[in-house]
Order: C-alpha cells, then sequence, then structure tokens
C-alpha cells in the first residue's frame, strides 16, 4: 500500500529554457540579477566612502580607480543596474498595490522598465560629465 | 493511528509553521518604498561630485543634510539587499549546511557594508580627520 508520506507526483513545471522569452519574463530575471549586481556593487560604495573618510591620500587611490576605464566601465554598469532594479522595483510596488496585471499594462510597464533604465543611464552620465 | 488514515491537514497540523508569516514580504516592501527617494538622492549626490577631489567630497559628505540622509541610503540599502540575497539563496542551495553558512555570510556582509558605510560618514560628518 501507498504510503502517505510518499511524495504525490504532481507535474513538473517546464524550465526557463523551455518557455519563449517574453518581456515581462526577461524584466523579472533582470530584476534579481540586477539586485545580485547592486550587492557586489554595495562593497564599492562602502569602500569609496571609507575612502573619503580616510583622507586625501587615500582617496586619490580609490578615485584612480574609479576614474580609469574598469572603474567607468564598473560604475556605468552600477548606474544601470541600479536605475534599472529602481523601475523595477516601482513596477512590482503597483503590482504589489494590485493594479496593472492585465497583459498590456504589465507588458508597457516592463517595456518602461528597459526602456527607462537605459535613458536614465545615458542622461545621469550626461549630466554627470556635464558637471565634471 | 496508521499514517495512511490521516488526512494532509492532519499530518501538518502541529508541526509548526515557518513563524514569520508576512514579515520577511513586508519588510522588503518598506525597504523598497524607502529606497525609491533614498535612490533618488543619491544619484544626485554622486553625481553633482563626478570628477570631485577629496576636499569637496569629504566637505559635501560631511554637511548634515547630505550625511545623514546618506547614512539611510546605507542602512536601508543593506537590510534590502540582505532580504534579497536571502531569497536567492533559499531559491537555489538546498543542501542545509551550504545554505546556512551562505545565509550567515549573507548576514555578515550586510552588517559589515552598513557599518563601513555608516561609520565612514559618522567620521566625516563629526569631522574626525
Amino acid at each position: 500500500m501507498a504510503s502517505a508520506n510518499r511524495p504525490v507526483e504532481r507535474p513538473l513545471s517546464p524550465h526557463l529554457q523551455i518557455f519563449r522569452p517574453i518581456i515581462t519574463m526577461v524584466m523579472s530575471i533582470l530584476h534579481r540579477v540586477t539586485g545580485m549586481a547592486l550587492y557586489i556593487g554595495m562593497a564599492l560604495l562602502a569602500w569609496w566612502l571609507a575612502a573619503a573618510a580616510a583622507g586625501p591620500e587615500y582617496y586619490a587611490v580609490v578615485s584612480a580607480f574609479l576614474a580609469s576605464w574598469i572603474g567607468r566601465l564598473i560604475l556605468f554598469g552600477f548606474t544601470w543596474a541600479l536605475l534599472h532594479h529602481l523601475l523595477g522595483g516601482i513596477r512590482h510596488l503597483v503590482w504589489d498595490a494590485g493594479y496593472g496585471f492585465d497583459l498590456p499594462t504589465a507588458n508597457a510597464m516592463s517595456w518602461a522598465t528597459i526602456i527607462g533604465s537605459a535613458v536614465l543611464t545615458i542622461l545621469v552620465w550626461g549630466v554627470g560629465y556635464l558637471v565634471m | 493511528m496508521s499514517q495512511q488514515m490521516r488526512t494532509p491537514l492532519g499530518r501538518a497540523r502541529g508541526l509548526g509553521s515557518a513563524r514569520d508569516g508576512t514579515e520577511h514580504f513586508w519588510r522588503q516592501r518598506v525597504t523598497s518604498v524607502a529606497l525609491v527617494p533614498l535612490v533618488v538622492f543619491f544619484l544626485m549626490v554622486v553625481v553633482a561630485l563626478t570628477g570631485a577631489d577629496h576636499a569637496r567630497v569629504a566637505a559635501t559628505l560631511s554637511s548634515f543634510w547630505i550625511a545623514i540622509p546618506m547614512m539611510l541610503v546605507v542602512l536601508v540599502a543593506a537590510a534590502h539587499m540582505r532580504l534579497g540575497m536571502q531569497v536567492i539563496v533559499e531559491d537555489y542551495v538546498h543542501a542545509p549546511i551550504p545554505k546556512y553558512l551562505l545565509l550567515m555570510a549573507n548576514t555578515a556582509f550586510c552588517a559589515l557594508i552598513g557599518l563601513v558605510g555608516v561609520s565612514a560618514l559618522l567620521m566625516l560628518m563629526l569631522g574626525g580627520r
């Protein structure tokens, strides 16, 4: 006789590769990926703040690294990840509030996340270069 | 009573809940709402400081009305990213020992980020250098 503790054989959900990518799914994955990138990137912020507190000599070292091409590339990626996660987070808050579940709205918000994050990243860097 | 006679609810009853209910979900939402204005503030500060030398960076970060919200940025972000990484670990790591070690490392990392960031800002604000 079947044991009550044996797991019921339920159908398994197909894995990510099986589905054709759709914008809401891609944005969902990007939200997690940008979150993980920001997690690591926060070490950079702590390092920068610590350098500012440590004094001019050490700050110059950190500043030189951040101003190098690799430093700028990391900061550019950090900016985009931050803005993407910010806009994606707002989209999730709208959903949490119970709005925007119909497909046209959900898709529009997803496209707004990716396009908005790209436009805002360029805008932030444009302003940055102007004030520099 | 034999196991077969018990309903699924009967088997689950008494084993206890995770005990924190929607607490994790709620804290993730509270920190995310707080981070919306904080991230905008953070971006304005760092953009304004693009290419600035140490004297200007230190002067800006040590001003009270910059330092206080910057500390909030660091603290709320540290809390938010701890909750987020916790979910990622729980989603993908199922073996108990690696899972709990990673969860501990997550807490340690986020606490370190928060402590370093806030200490640096306090030093600047209180004029340590």
